[in-house]
């Protein structure tokens, strides 16, 4: 019953082929079959954000979606939007406002992050807050991420 | 937290879907946002995931006459920025910014959200308070149920075996329509301590039983404060006691009357 799926889809722009198990989530699919460590595997099952990454141009949780439900899609993880330098200036941003301790939710954080920057709007801190409230930092109590946040939407 | 071994099966078509759910250890997947957390913590084990994601027909918002029509498929996020959900459906629009995280809500679907019937989600609430009709197809019929019909139970719903939920009509809001959604959480986006969901003069209280649970209120705020006093029984969770989710019900209950009664 349990047959293992071929699927093809888009990581970082480069097109890949694998053959998964139907229960392998898509962050584990990073991670173990692609190598790409950076989107994070924390609660596995929606409540900590740090396996965030986009597909098809929207965040979604890594955890909460299979492998086989990307066949076509095309996704980006944080190793994608660091390279292309989409997120230079929130990575910069996060340094100097010293918004990540141990940095296990700073690649979820980033790309929450850049949702906002991507909307082109000023926001509030609470607006801030609300947007990134599904992504847990157990470090820094928040205040330094959303500083960090605030200075790149904001200008 | 790794799920248990499935197959899975992306149907094209309903009929083909039907056929696939003729499998009684058969689970459809939607957007996956609750069953996959489900999967992973092995609370649920079935022996066919059949994705319906891939089925032309079940997403969309549309105007039907003095309804507008939802396919199960539409995604909380459709909802948020559609301009017609916010003119026509204005306590839906309310709800939606309420259901989880934006990450979540890029892949949860309104569908899911209502056959999963989970007593703390902000839908259910919403669609009893608004009276909405539920669409139900199986391989050779279509059925409409009331919302008040609807959820029956924890996560129980008149979904028989082989059935699927396939759109929502919710009925356009009038010009002298009010309504209120509110709820009360420890962060933004948690599973509601308790909620209120208002139209008019239906009050349904989302957090509060073991479904969501419906009032109807005169006009004197005293009397249905009495009647809620009386009438609801919300039970406890980790955080909270049955009488503060009570005065909690009371608070909203205050909050939302001036809104709908003035």
């Amino acid at each position: 019953m349990e047959h293992d799926q071929d699927i093809t889809l888009t990581v970082n722009g480069s097109m890949v082929s694998r053959r998964v198990a139907p229960r392998q989530h898509l962050v584990d699919f990073l991670r173990d079959d692609l190598g790409l460590t950076g989107s994070h595997a924390g609660c596995e099952h929606g409540v900590c954000g740090a396996c965030t990454v986009r597909v098809n141009g929207d965040i979604v949780r890594g955890c909460l979606m299979l492998a086989v439900q990307a066949n076509g899609c095309k996704v980006e993880t944080i190793e994608g939007l660091s390279d292309s330098k989409e997120i230079a200036v929130l990575q910069k941003a996060f340094h100097e406002k010293n918004a990540l301790q141990c940095g296990f939710c700073t690649p979820g954080m980033l790309m929450a992050a850049q949702d906002l920057v991507r909307a082109k709007k000023k926001v509030t801190r609470e607006e801030i807050r609300t947007h990134i409230s599904g992504n847990y930092c157990r470090c820094t109590g928040y205040q330094s991420i959303v500083d960090a946040i605030e200075e790149v939407v904001n200008g | 937290m790794k799920a248990p071994a499935f197959a899975y099966a992306k149907p094209a078509s309903l009929a083909e879907a039907f056929e696939l759910l003729q499998n009684p250890n058969a689970k459809i997947l939607a957007g996956g946002q609750s069953l996959i957390p489900a999967l992973n913590m092995r609370l649920s084990s079935p022996d066919l995931l059949v994705d319906i994601t891939g089925i032309p027909g079940l997403t969309g918002i549309s105007v039907q006459g003095s309804f507008i029509k939802v396919g199960a498929l539409t995604t909380h996020a459709q909802l948020e920025t559609s301009e017609t959900i916010r003119k026509h459906v204005p306590l839906l629009a309310q709800a939606v910014p309420h259901v989880a995280h934006a990450a979540i809500r890029n892949r949860g679907t309104l569908g899911g959200s209502l056959a999963l019937a989970d007593p703390a989600a902000e839908y259910p609430a919403v669609a009893l308070a608004l009276e909405a009709v539920f669409e139900i197809k199986n391989k050779t019929s279509e059925r409409r149920v009331d919302a008040s019909k609807f959820f029956k139970g924890l996560f129980e719903t008149d979904l028989q075996p082989g059935e699927m939920l396939t759109a929502v009509e919710f009925p356009i809001a009038r010009p002298a329509d009010k309504s209120v959604f509110l709820e009360l959480a420890r962060r933004h986006g948690d599973y509601a301590i308790i909620g209120l969901a208002a139209h008019n003069g239906r009050f349904a209280f989302l957090g509060a039983g073991d479904r969501p649970v419906l009032f109807s209120f005169g006009k004197n705020l005293e009397k249905a404060k009495e009647a809620l006093k009386t009438g609801l029984k919300p039970p406890a969770d980790l955080y909270n006691s049955s009488a503060t989710k009570l005065h909690l019900a009371g608070v909203l209950l205050e909050r939302a009357w001036n809104t709908i009664r003035t």
